[in-house]
């Protein structure tokens, strides 16, 4: 991605189209399955068994049954057998993404963009037991340090798959997922690459964990987005990955194009580090700039994909951006989130999120909105509550992380259809 | 439309203290900074490690009184004060003032370890008592948070992870968010803060280095009168071994007599190699500035560039090269020159 004086983007920016998708989530790995639990409203929280957590308040998450065998990639045993579950996770998503894009190359020279909150942090929870435990024994400590880098886990990624371009890692909490696709659209559209594997992803970790509980963030219940009577969320685990590539080269090659991304929106919320503006003010603003960068208005959005957690601070406060946002059109968006069904995914939920979107756009149907027993009244938007199927041209995904990081995604059906 | 990115300004805070000219006094002088111990959590002395820290301001600066910053981590008071030094009064003003939207992209490797380190020690004790408080500034992202909330920064922040060479890279994002029009103006930062843990995994992955930490920042705009953003060279991916990476990124860069290469060089031989083959029999003068203040990583290529921009600025040189090859991720550099060279 070298740059030098002078250089500057197109007068017209390339348009960028998704050809291949990865996805793994607590409800399984791959498309179909993921497809079906979001169509269905399937849950597919259970018990943690990865860590102890037998002294929180909550001990169900969103925890990913791991396939017995990983994809084909060329590293090493060695490698492997130091690799922590994220990067396992990474993976497998990323794997699905290729092969579904048909990217049958040895060699791929695009970037790798990615999004994470934690990274390797069993690792580092690892290193840290292992030095209080056992003061001056530096038995696998050397591994552990470097492969708790969170940048390892992409460089690692980027072997695994022959991929040589730039990796770019992003860490922008709940939104760095999200980021990472809007990062590789960028690249894209300025024609600094044809093609761009992005997405995000997280592992379940217990200082993570622990952190949530201690914000009393977690649902002592069940996850319930825009329920009146919602406590919290849940956690969950996963990663999402997404083959983007300029509409031309696509085109050029016969790919199957499974829509478009045509917006892109950030913004940072000032209120205060882990609660947003309860008016939404940040949030509304990623969401204006991305459907002024596709050049739609609120009312051409058939879905939105809402950040939707679960906690009574962020649901308001997305909800009242909406409402905002879509002016009179705000009866018009049907609205859910995932959340409840697989829980939050963190670092990974924007890009997992932006899968299922794109899901829902190609399949023609509405992901329901699980467990709300009686709707918040912020929701003048029509939530989603059951499964449905509908045609949709355009959809919208919100996330936002701990820091104010917002950032909106628009994509449209393919042009060709 | 083609636009010039200069620098409008810089900021550090590194183991020779608070500013800009404390750093470029101590790598003027040359001589490596003194270190001291740091204990390992035991207690056991023949396990501290020996670190540069940034010594404590004196006067404490007034932006620390700020509510985002009373209770967060070292990592993120120096983001601030490297921040506040490249903005600059005047541009502050325009900054909270909404007239110019500002973009901030941090980098950094390791992060906010003294919390983090903190924080799972109270969860191995008890889980139930760990502090609500402490957990919510491990996020990777909360010195960009705190950064953007002090200059009022609502535009697009973003933070990047690599390894020590990642800054470079992060000044390229900010170049195509200015050239995009995301932003007007943009701050670059990288940062980092020591503790055992760090201390402990670079005495096991470079035993040569000497551990810091601090904040480098570059304030980045438009066509104005600053110092030149020529080229920022790479990333060259570490694919087949740092060296290869270090001599694809040497190959694309012509140097010459008169400009100043500021290295990576950190005193572990074995990290230093790949650069060291790469450069060769470099034409013009050289400065190591890491020798000096030691291996802060992620705040030690951005400290590298500002020392570039203050080379330039002071008339001592007319074009300088900062690089780096990093760990195992990147090798990267960064062109700057004075206007008009």
């Amino acid at each position: 991605m070298a740059y030098r004086s002078g250089d500057s983007p197109p007068s017209v920016p390339h348009r960028v189209v998704v050809t291949g998708t990865g996805i793994l989530t607590a409800h399984g790995c791959g498309w179909r399955v993921n497809a079906d639990a979001a169509r269905e409203g399937r849950v597919s929280l259970k018990p943690v068994t990865l860590f102890d957590v037998t002294q929180q308040r909550v001990g169900t998450a969103g925890q990913v049954d791991l396939p017995e065998n990983l994809p084909p990639h060329r590293l090493p045993a060695r490698i492997l057998s130091r690799m922590d579950r994220g990067s396992h996770l990474l993976l497998h998503a990323a794997h699905e993404a290729i092969s579904t894009a048909g990217w049958t190359e040895e060699t791929l020279p695009v970037p790798l963009c990615l999004g994470t909150s934690a990274g390797a942090m069993s690792l580092g929870e690892a290193f840290h037991r292992r030095t209080l435990a056992l003061p001056g024994n530096r038995g696998g400590q050397t591994t552990r340090a470097l492969f708790y880098q969170t940048h390892t886990q992409s460089v690692l990624a980027a072997r695994a798959f022959g991929i040589t371009g730039p990796v770019t890692l992003l860490s922008n909490a709940c939104a760095s997922g999200a980021n990472a696709i809007g990062h590789a659209f960028q690249l894209l559209r300025r024609g600094q690459a044809e093609r761009a594997l992005a997405g995000g992803y997280d592992a379940l970790c217990r200082l993570v964990f622990a952190g949530f509980d201690s914000l009393k963030a977690l649902s002592t219940t069940r996850p319930r987005p825009f329920d009146s009577g919602r406590d919290g969320l849940a956690l969950g685990e996963g990663a999402g990955l997404m083959a983007l590539e300029t509409l031309e080269h696509a085109t050029a090659r016969g790919a199957r194009i499974l829509g478009e991304i045509t917006g892109y929106g950030a913004s940072t919320d000032l209120h205060h580090l882990t609660q947003p503006d309860p008016e939404g003010g940040a949030a509304f603003d990623s969401m204006t700039q991305a459907c002024r960068m596709a050049g739609i208005g609120a009312g051409e959005i058939d879905y939105l994909n809402s950040h939707g957690t679960g906690t009574p601070l962020n649901d308001s406060a997305e909800g009242r951006a909406i409402q905002r946002w879509a002016g009179g059109k705000v009866g018009t968006i049907a609205v859910s989130s995932t959340k409840g069904g697989m829980g939050h995914l963190l670092g990974g939920a924007g890009a997992v999120e932006a899968v299922i979107s794109l899901m829902a756009l190609y399949e023609n149907f509405l992901p329901p909105n699980v467990s709300v027993e009686s709707a918040d009244a912020v929701c003048t938007f029509p939530l989603v509550l059951k499964p449905e199927s509908r045609q949709l041209n355009a959809v919208l995904t919100n996330s936002f992380g701990f820091g104010g990081s917002n950032a909106t995604l628009v994509f449209r059906k393919n042009p060709a259809l | 439309m083609s636009h010039r990115i200069t620098i409008a300004g810089a900021g550090a805070v590194s183991s020779a203290g608070w500013g800009v000219e404390s750093l470029w006094r101590a790598v003027e002088a040359g001589a490596p900074l003194p270190s001291e111990a740091l204990p390992h959590p035991s207690g056991d002395p023949g396990l501290a490690r020996s670190v540069r820290r940034v010594p404590r301001p004196d006067p404490r600066p007034a932006f620390l009184a700020h509510p985002r910053l009373r209770r967060a981590s070292a990592i993120s008071h120096f983001a601030a004060a490297a921040a506040l030094e490249a903005v600059g009064p005047e541009h502050l003003a325009t900054i909270r003032n909404g007239t110019l939207r500002t973009g901030i992209v941090c980098s950094l490797l390791n992060g906010s370890v003294n919390y983090s380190a903190r924080f799972h020690a109270e969860v191995l004790k008890d889980p139930a008592t760990a502090s609500p408080m402490l957990f919510p500034e491990t996020v990777f992202n909360a010195p960009a948070s705190h950064v953007a909330a002090l200059l009022g920064i609502t535009a697009p922040i973003t933070t990047v992870l690599g390894d020590t060479a990642q800054f470079f890279p992060a000044v390229e994002i900010a170049i195509q968010w200015l050239l995009d029009d995301v932003v007007d103006t943009c701050l670059v930062i990288g940062v980092e803060e020591a503790d055992w843990l760090t201390a402990e995994a670079l005495a096991l992955l470079a035993p040569g280095a000497v551990l810091s930490e601090g904040a480098g920042a570059l304030y980045l705009e438009k066509n104005g009168p600053g110092p030149l953003v020529a080229a920022v060279h790479g990333p060259c991916p570490v694919l087949s071994g740092r060296t290869a990476a270090a001599v694809r990124l040497f190959g694309d860069i012509i140097p010459s007599a008169e400009m100043l290469l500021i290295t990576d060089r950190s005193g572990d031989s074995a990290t230093d190699a790949p650069t060291a083959a790469a450069v060769g029999a470099w034409p013009g003068p050289q400065s190591h500035p890491r020798l000096v203040l030691g291996e802060s990583l992620g705040a030690a290529a951005a400290l590298q560039s500002v020392l570039a921009v203050k080379s330039l600025t002071s008339g001592s040189h007319s074009s300088v090269l900062a690089a780096a090859t990093g760990g195992n991720m990147q090798a990267a550099a960064l062109e700057l020159h004075f206007p008009g060279h």
